[in-house]
């Protein structure tokens, strides 16, 4: 099998792992070295598939040959696909020649277990050295972990990768044993736990350093540890857990791990699929919804319950609102918290209003030092303001009380069903 | 700069009652002219700004031009200079007034200018700063280099041909230059192109024509497949593909061409993977592994029957009340099985539940501390919890101490009886009222009950305080925490 053969089939089967993040690693560039690569903070989309997704970094299976038995994965151990393995030789060349093209920001390389989780990480760690150390790479490195892996090989892995990222698969204990049966959340929780508690190491030595030379200390000096963190991934919709169930996890892993990232995948078809799975893909909105409340959850101070609640918030089915995004829906519930007076409330109360994001609400913090703010201020700013209008108070605006209460305001954000709409004839 | 006149100092232009400033096209050619007409207080209503082309051999040499001026004594908030450099690139012909405008604001009793994000001036540059921003961060994103032999050379040039919407050529190329450093490339486009042969500065030339860049790379051929490959048919998102990767780029990307094709057989794809769902148990990866729990397990049954080993190993699984979700990893105590003393905490903290040992977090060192003055030696007592899971709430990237319930130390005292048991100490010391409780099974107050002795069971009780109470107080070294070193010591000695 030829090179292209086998990256037809482990790109494939790498597609299913939603991550393609390049951002947030240490800034370097490769002019004071001998290969290529830089790293300047953002990342990089270098293309979009049709799917919307963005491709930063080139995505692959060293092998998609797997002992395990994971009813939603494609590559599990009796799933009739074509299998292949790369050499590390050719992961290194791939990696190279798409990268000196200016194609991708780096590679994201995951794998299928073979013989032991150990062979399995030191064939993929084995590839990161050599592009780090043989080839002086300075592009991104993402390394998929696999849990249980040998403590060196982890640190060996931190050493080259900027990010490092087990997957918790799905978001509840049972549902995973149930599918996943030789995963489990304890040991996937213990690799997690294994990263940060390595990554305190590594700041902590830094902090240290930094006492004594009062500089900032060069991470080469000290040696480096992911950088760039690590994320986890949960496919939605293969089981019934509900997106309280989904968020909450979330929320627990973001508290446990400093995780940068969970990525939610909902679930689609894969070829060859067990009968034990849904036939019917997952909708694409309902993982729009959840990561609309997973940012709500890291930039705007929303706890998981807030998010979930329902009608008063009275408990609810714990699933999200898939007409209106879930800040919305927040202050829809919530309407006594409203309106907010752009002029005097806090950054915390400001973040709450529906159509005014982080930037839009440091905008109106720093006018507001100076002058008063004003409708069409938010307007020149390009913020939510129809979304907004019955939320707040501004100099020239106030939200209507019988407006804001009154029961037709979802009615004007939310699509109309269809036995609402109306056809010309 | 040759393009340079400063027309208002030898009167030759004006058009209608404005003067006519001619200056080189760029933003080093504007911010010269412009700080001649702000020291002349010359107001932006009085001004034409006309830029004239910019050659190629003064850009190529402009960062030197630049270091080699003066530093001015105008004084303008950094974030204006970094606006106006972006936006200097952007098409529109009124951005030379515009920046001029928002300068003389600037120095003119509006410091605070760009805070005011709802001024129209403020709204323009912003919105063209933003424009050139992405169209740069297109070109570092799209630039699709060809690597062609170069006479003289082993290794390839890589040349890339590319039509930006801005002129951002020499804007961008210091990307390419840090990231490309040690190679030798081209990236051509119509207004001029960027050139740098692995070591030196970057050089400029004129605009190109498509047709002097090369039109194949047999590496293209696997690009296209991975592109192909990572495609998921099951997620077609047609708008937001074109909204980050606007079809006017299209042209000049090999994978692109693939779009019409990927789109149309995307739904035929899907419809044969949802029909064909079966069950099957022919395993083509050999023999699969044992799950987690089952070698947990069998970990557990390898140490002797009634161990201390073996109870630990077993209670990593265990699952008695909710807590073992959230949280990472049981806590077991530790310490010799033979100790005569045990000393019991409330439960493991964000610390101990990352590295499955009691009392390594801060109360655990201050505890160390303490231990230490005490004259007891943390290797001979038995450390540890009355809940073996650390009950949390989560608040962003931290974790909060949550206080176990009646419930959850009743679930978990099962394994400290047995711990007692196993060990058998003849003294124990309680640390706050947690610990008190779960072995009293009554409600204790510590502040009043500490430093005393309690018979219990054929042992002795001491109930203290816990050093995460002395931590909150801020008392890790004063009257509190002596008190507790002195609790601590007499409970080892009496």
């Amino acid at each position: 099998m030829n090179t292209i053969d086998k990256l037809a089939i482990l790109a494939d089967a790498a597609k299913y792992d939603a991550s393609c993040a390049s951002s947030g690693t240490s800034r370097r560039s490769s002019r004071d070295g001998r290969g290529v690569g830089s790293s300047e903070g953002s990342g990089i989309c270098h293309a979009y598939a049709p799917d919307g997704r963005c491709i930063s970094l080139l995505k692959i299976l060293m092998t998609n040959f797997c002992i395990y038995e994971c009813s939603y994965c494609i590559n599990r151990n009796s799933s009739n696909v074509t299998r292949a393995r790369f050499t590390a030789r050719e992961i290194v060349d791939l990696t190279l020649d798409f990268y000196k093209r200016n194609y991708i920001e780096g590679l994201f390389l995951s794998s299928g277990v073979i013989q032991s989780a150990d062979y399995t990480m030191g064939q993929l760690v084995e590839v990161a050295r050599c592009l780090r150390v043989d080839h002086d790479f300075r592009g991104y490195i993402h390394l998929k972990t696999i849990p249980d892996a040998d403590g060196q090989l982890l640190a060996d892995a931190g050493r080259y990768a900027d990010r490092l990222s087990i997957n918790v698969e799905l978001p509840t204990r049972i549902a995973l044993a149930d599918l996943a049966p030789e995963k489990d959340h304890r040991t996937i929780k213990l690799s997690m736990a294994r990263i940060r508690a390595k990554s305190d190491e590594h700041a902590e030595a830094r902090r240290a350093a930094r006492r004594v030379t009062n500089q900032r200390p060069k991470s080469a000096d000290l040696g480096r540890f992911a950088p760039a963190g690590q994320s986890t991934q949960m496919i939605i919709g293969a089981e019934p857990s509900t997106d309280a169930d989904i968020l909450n996890t979330s929320a627990e892993l973001y508290s446990s791990y400093r995780l940068k990232r969970v990525y939610f995948s909902a679930f689609s078809p894969i070829p060859d699929s067990s009968s034990r799975l849904p036939s019917q893909r997952t909708s694409l909105v309902r993982e729009h919804r959840l990561y609309q409340s997973d940012w709500l959850m890291r930039f705007y101070g929303y706890a998981p319950h807030e998010i979930t609640a329902g009608a008063d918030d009275t408990p609810a089915d714990g699933m999200l609102d898939l007409d209106i995004d879930p800040k919305l829906a927040w202050a829809l519930r919530n309407r006594a918290y409203f309106p907010v007076d752009l002029n005097r409330d806090d950054r915390e109360r400001l973040l709450r209003v529906p159509g005014l994001g982080v930037k839009s609400v440091n905008r109106v913090l720093a006018i507001r030092r100076w002058q008063k703010v004003r409708l069409d201020d938010l307007v020149a700013m390009k913020a939510g303001v129809t979304k907004a209008m019955p939320f707040i108070v501004c100099a020239g605006h106030r939200a209507g009380a019988g407006e804001l209460a009154s029961p037709a305001l979802r009615a004007r954000f939310a699509p109309p069903t269809a036995a609402q709409q109306t056809f010309d004839f | 700069m040759s393009g340079y006149q400063p027309s208002l100092f030898d009167g030759a232009d004006t058009a209608g009652d404005q003067a006519v400033v001619r200056f080189a096209g760029d933003f080093a050619g504007w911010q010269r002219a412009a700080r001649r007409h702000l020291a002349a207080a010359v107001p932006p209503e009085a001004i034409w700004w006309q830029p004239a082309p910019v050659s190629f051999e003064a850009e190529s040499d402009a960062a030197a031009a630049r270091a080699s001026e003066r530093p001015g004594t105008i004084r303008v908030p950094k974030r204006f200079v970094e606006l106006a450099r972006a936006a200097a690139c952007h098409s529109a012909p009124d951005r030379w007034a515009l920046l001029y405008r928002l300068l003389w604001r600037l120095t003119h009793g509006e410091r605070h200018l760009l805070s005011l994000a709802g001024d129209s001036d403020v709204a323009t540059v912003s919105g063209y700063a933003k424009a050139v921003r992405r169209d740069v961060h297109k070109m570092k994103a799209f630039v699709r280099f060809r690597a062609v032999d170069e006479a003289g050379y082993e290794t390839p040039r890589y040349v890339a041909w590319f039509e930006p919407s801005h002129d951002i050529v020499a804007y961008a190329a210091g990307f390419f230059v840090r990231r490309f450093a040690n190679m030798r490339w081209s990236i051509l486009t119509p207004e001029r192109s960027v050139h740098w042969e692995g070591e030196g500065t970057p050089w400029f030339s004129p605009g190109a024509d498509r047709a002097q860049a090369p039109g194949e790379d047999p590496l293209e051929m696997a690009w296209q497949t991975y592109y192909e490959s990572i495609f998921n048919p099951a997620r077609v998102k047609w708008s937001a593909m074109r909204s980050e990767m606007p079809v006017k780029y299209w042209k000049n990307m090999p994978e692109a061409q693939l779009i019409p094709k990927l789109v149309a057989g995307a739904d035929r794809r899907v419809a044969t993977m949802e029909a064909a769902r079966r069950d099957t148990d022919t395993l083509h990866c050999g023999p699969r592994p044992a799950s987690p729990a089952a070698v947990t397990e069998a970990a557990a049954e390898a140490y002797p029957a009634f161990s201390l080993e073996r109870l630990a190993a077993r209670a990593a699984l265990c699952r008695n009340c909710a807590l073992c979700g959230p949280a990472t990893q049981t806590v077991f105590g530790e310490g010799p099985v033979d100790a005569r003393l045990m000393i019991v905490g409330e439960q493991p903290g964000d610390r101990e539940d990352l590295a499955g040992r009691p009392f390594v977090g801060p109360a655990g060192q201050l505890l160390d501390r303490a231990l230490a003055e005490a004259g007891i030696d943390r290797q001979e007592i038995y450390l540890t919890n009355a809940v073996k899971h650390f009950k949390f709430t989560p608040r962003g990237k931290q974790r909060l101490h949550a206080k176990p319930d009646y419930d959850e130390v009743r679930a978990c005292r099962p394994w400290l009886e047995a711990e007692l048991g196993h060990v058998n100490p003849a003294t124990v010391i309680t640390l706050g009222a947690t610990a008190a409780r779960a072995l009293l099974t009554r409600e204790i107050a510590v502040t009043r009950e500490r430093g005393r002795p309690i018979a219990w069971h054929g042992r002795t009780l001491w109930p203290t305080v816990h050093p995460s109470h002395l931590l909150r107080a801020g008392e890790t070294n004063g009257p509190g925490y002596a008190r507790f070193v002195a609790d601590l010591a007499r409970a080892a000695t009496e």
